[in-house]
């Protein structure tokens, strides 16, 4: 089996995986919560049969003098609410509002505000943490592969293979944010940051492969070594991948509506990660041993021939 | 008995005391200072509650020391017992930051206002029949020339007389609890507070007072000794002295049966009153307790699915050792179980989710490890060889994955804890102690079970159990 071979195909079906997710992001930002903007949430449940159309509920927030409120129907008579930074007082005479207004009792199931300063704090923060994380596995990695050649080329290959698997979750975020109303909030900042942590978990084991094999295997080339430990930690690979899905299938069909948005962007990204390990990461390793950048853009019929080996 | 006998042995003992653990309905430990409830936190998303996150309300520039913010987390504390529910927990986040939580209270505009209710001290003759500690009274603060909450700038009261107004008013016989106290003195006339000891070597705490106070101190004390003047903090009675002797110098010292704590507890209450940093709200969250019920019983039959579905996924790949680490791996999550109650761990819902992802960590480093037994069954070697090998060798890519995932944790715990995000933390924490574990169940509990029920075994003649 030469998983090696196909690698351009490999980074290929990355590109348009991603590309989209970058133009999302571009297009449309990313749907940034109240966590990182500042501003409310107000979640309410209203009787049964008696919660009011979003419009309805909009005009009360405008007689009220709140700016951009945006409302959400869910179930159960619930209904999501958010808006600029409001305060305590402020929530009370809205509800007071709604309960006289549509002549329901309204239970408020969830009341989250953010002042402004703290939300451009923690969008800050949490660049410096992935930022922090980066440095301290590319750290790691080359000090734990210190024994082969070049051991920061591994650690290099994991961060892209990382940056892959970051790209790939906030770009389809940026998508469903666009059409299914998702958002960037501290739970998905929580998810991307576990998504990170395995992917490098999943590109480590395949390493060292790579490191055990290359250091029997002096006469073989490298090209060989790599795609020899990818076919022997394949299995692994896949069987880790299917039952670390398997939890998380159980979190995604039976978890509830508060960590569904959480457990499917854990899903997709430890596939991504799992892809990026077998299909990114490794193949990296090689064009950098074969300095193939060399080769881009010379005339095509000279590329392919030094591709297969 | 050979070592893997022992390990058996001493895994048996570690399970026994796991399950003891577990088991609902635990009495607790008790040895000596170390105390465990061994109840199961539920963090606010899962029980419902409110958290609220404090921000000191300077110019970014303004430097906060450690004391001034722990000496407000203090008063908060103290402010919060006012609002009647138990287990309220306040916390430092970071250099400018308090978060408080409050579990069962979804009312935020009472809990901002008991937050922002400014502390004020005031002493009030009581007469010779003083209210017992912990009421709370009625103070008329306008008598004394304060009007604001805050502590006024030298404001005293205007005359001594307002120190004799009061005490016919105080010791009247009808004390009712709507009656309105004047107070002698407020906590603007301290000068300095401090923690001492007094003669017999019982804490106290000694206060001076500034030099316009001393004299209406000294005037009043020495006409009333055998009184009581009552320290009263935020209308609530915190302590009840009784004048010894007049005191001219302008010094005091409140004794009764204090603890070094309850003694540093009262003088950071006399010294600040009002907070030594003014707060806002930075941040708030309410969760309702039906959604909190709601989350706790979908992710424990999300957890319990999951773990299945593992389970059936291992033996079916991998037979008989498959059967094996399901064993370890139903240990693995016992003793995280336990370990969340000992340690103890406030479970939240992403905690949960750091939980279950854990389970994954820990079946992955039996993967590995099954991996390559197979690999080295497959070039020949006996089964107890090849359990050895296999170990040896999935054990530097379990370790160096394992310590990837560890950077990361504490990185994440760092970001949560700066910012009070007690989800983020949670989720870190759970995680980190789950790789952990999970380290530990692979390399003794798993290889234990390996050797133990493997080596008598001839691998030749049972290759299905193996999956080969």
């Amino acid at each position: 089996m030469d998983l090696i071979k196909h690698r351009y195909l490999y980074f290929l079906i990355s590109l348009i995986v991603i590309i989209p997710g970058i133009i999302a992001m571009v297009l449309w930002g990313l749907p940034l919560a109240i966590d990182f903007t500042g501003g409310s949430m107000l979640e309410v449940k209203f009787d049964a049969g008696k919660a009011p159309k979003p419009a309805d509920v909009i005009k009360v927030y405008e007689s009220l003098n709140i700016s951009d409120p945006q409302v959400q129907s869910s179930e159960n008579d619930t209904l999501i609410i958010r808006s600029k930074y409001i305060t305590e007082e402020i929530k009370d005479q809205v509800v007071a509002a709604l309960e006289s207004k549509f002549n329901s009792k309204v239970e408020v199931s969830r009341f989250d505000t953010v002042g402004p300063s703290v939300g451009g704090e923690v969008a800050n923060r949490a660049a410096i943490t992935v930022g922090l994380a980066a440095i301290g596995i590319l750290s790691y990695i080359t000090w734990a592969f210190r024994k082969i050649p070049q051991s920061y080329r591994y650690g290099i290959a994991a961060i892209i293979a990382m940056i892959h698997d970051i790209l790939v979750v906030v770009g389809l975020e940026a998508i469903f944010g666009h059409f299914l109303g998702w958002e960037v909030d501290s739970l998905f900042l929580t998810a991307l940051l576990t998504v990170i942590g395995f992917s490098v978990h999943d590109t480590v084991v395949v390493f060292d492969r790579i490191r055990e094999n290359s250091l029997i295997h002096r006469n073989v080339t490298y090209e060989k070594v790599v795609n020899h430990s990818l076919v022997q930690t394949l299995g692994r690979s896949l069987k880790t991948q299917f039952t670390v899905m398997l939890t998380l299938l159980a979190l995604v069909m039976f978890g509830g509506v508060t960590i569904f948005h959480f457990s499917i962007v854990l899903l997709i990204g430890i596939f991504s990660g799992t892809y990026s390990s077998i299909f990114n990461a490794a193949p990296i390793l090689v064009v950098w041993e074969n300095r193939e950048w060399n080769d881009w853009f010379k005339p095509k019929k000279q590329a392919d021939q030094t591709t297969p080996a | 008995m050979g070592r893997n006998n022992i390990n058996l042995i001493l895994i048996i003992v570690l399970l026994a005391a796991v399950i003891w653990i577990d088991l609902p309905g635990n009495p607790g430990i008790q040895i000596g200072n170390f105390q465990r409830s061994l109840q199961t936190q539920l963090g606010l998303d899962l029980r419902g509650g409110l958290r609220v996150l404090l921000e000191a309300d300077m110019p970014a520039e303004t430097q906060i020391t450690v004391d001034e913010m722990n000496d407000a987390k203090k008063i908060l504390e103290s402010r919060a017992n006012g609002l009647g529910v138990s287990e309220v927990v306040f916390q430092v986040a970071g250099n400018r930051r308090i978060v408080g939580e409050f579990p069962g209270l979804t009312n935020t505009s009472q809990v901002v206002q008991t937050l922002k209710q400014v502390g004020q001290l005031a002493f009030v003759p009581m007469g010779t029949k003083p209210v017992p500690e912990g009421t709370t009274i009625k103070i008329d603060y306008t008598q004394v020339g304060t009007k604001t909450g805050t502590i006024p700038e030298n404001k005293l009261p205007e005359t001594t007389t307002t120190g004799t107004t009061a005490t016919p008013a105080a010791d009247g016989t009808s004390t009712t609890p709507e009656m309105v106290y004047v107070p002698l003195m407020t906590g603007a006339d301290l000068d300095t507070v401090s923690v001492g000891r007094n003669n017999v070597g019982k804490y106290s705490v000694d206060f001076k007072l500034k030099e316009t106070a001393t004299k209406i101190f000294g005037d009043y004390t020495k006409s009333h000794i055998g009184d009581t003047l009552a320290i009263v903090l935020d209308n609530k009675v915190i302590s009840i002295p009784q004048i010894q002797s007049a005191i001219t110098e302008g010094q005091g010292q409140i004794s009764g049966n204090y603890t070094v704590d309850t003694a540093n507890d009262l003088m950071v209450q006399l010294k600040y009153g009002s907070l030594p940093i003014p707060f806002k709200v930075a941040t708030s969250q309410a969760v309702g307790a039906t959604l909190g019920q709601d989350s706790i019983n979908k992710s424990i039959t999300a957890g319990i699915i999951g773990l299945i579905l593992v389970v059936l996924f291992m033996i079916f790949s991998y037979r008989l050792p498959g059967l094996l680490a399901s064993l370890a791996l139903a240990f693995y999550a016992a003793l995280t179980l336990a370990l969340y109650k000992l340690i103890p761990v406030t479970l939240t819902l992403p905690g949960i989710a750091g939980f279950i992802l854990s389970i994954g960590v820990a079946v992955d480093a039996n993967i590995l490890i099954f991996e390559r037994m197979k690999e080295e069954l497959r070039a020949g070697r006996t089964l107890r060889q090849a359990i050895d090998l296999g170990w040896s060798r999935a054990w530097t890519s379990i370790r160096d994955s394992n310590i990837t995932t560890l950077i990361s944790c504490v990185i994440l715990f760092w970001f949560g804890n700066t910012f009070g995000a007690s989800m983020v933390k949670g989720f870190a924490f759970n995680l980190a102690l789950g790789v952990l574990v999970s380290l530990f169940t692979a390399i003794i509990v798993t290889r234990t079970f390996l050797h133990v029920t493997l080596d008598s075994l001839k691998f030749t003649e049972h290759p299905r159990w193996f999956g080969l």
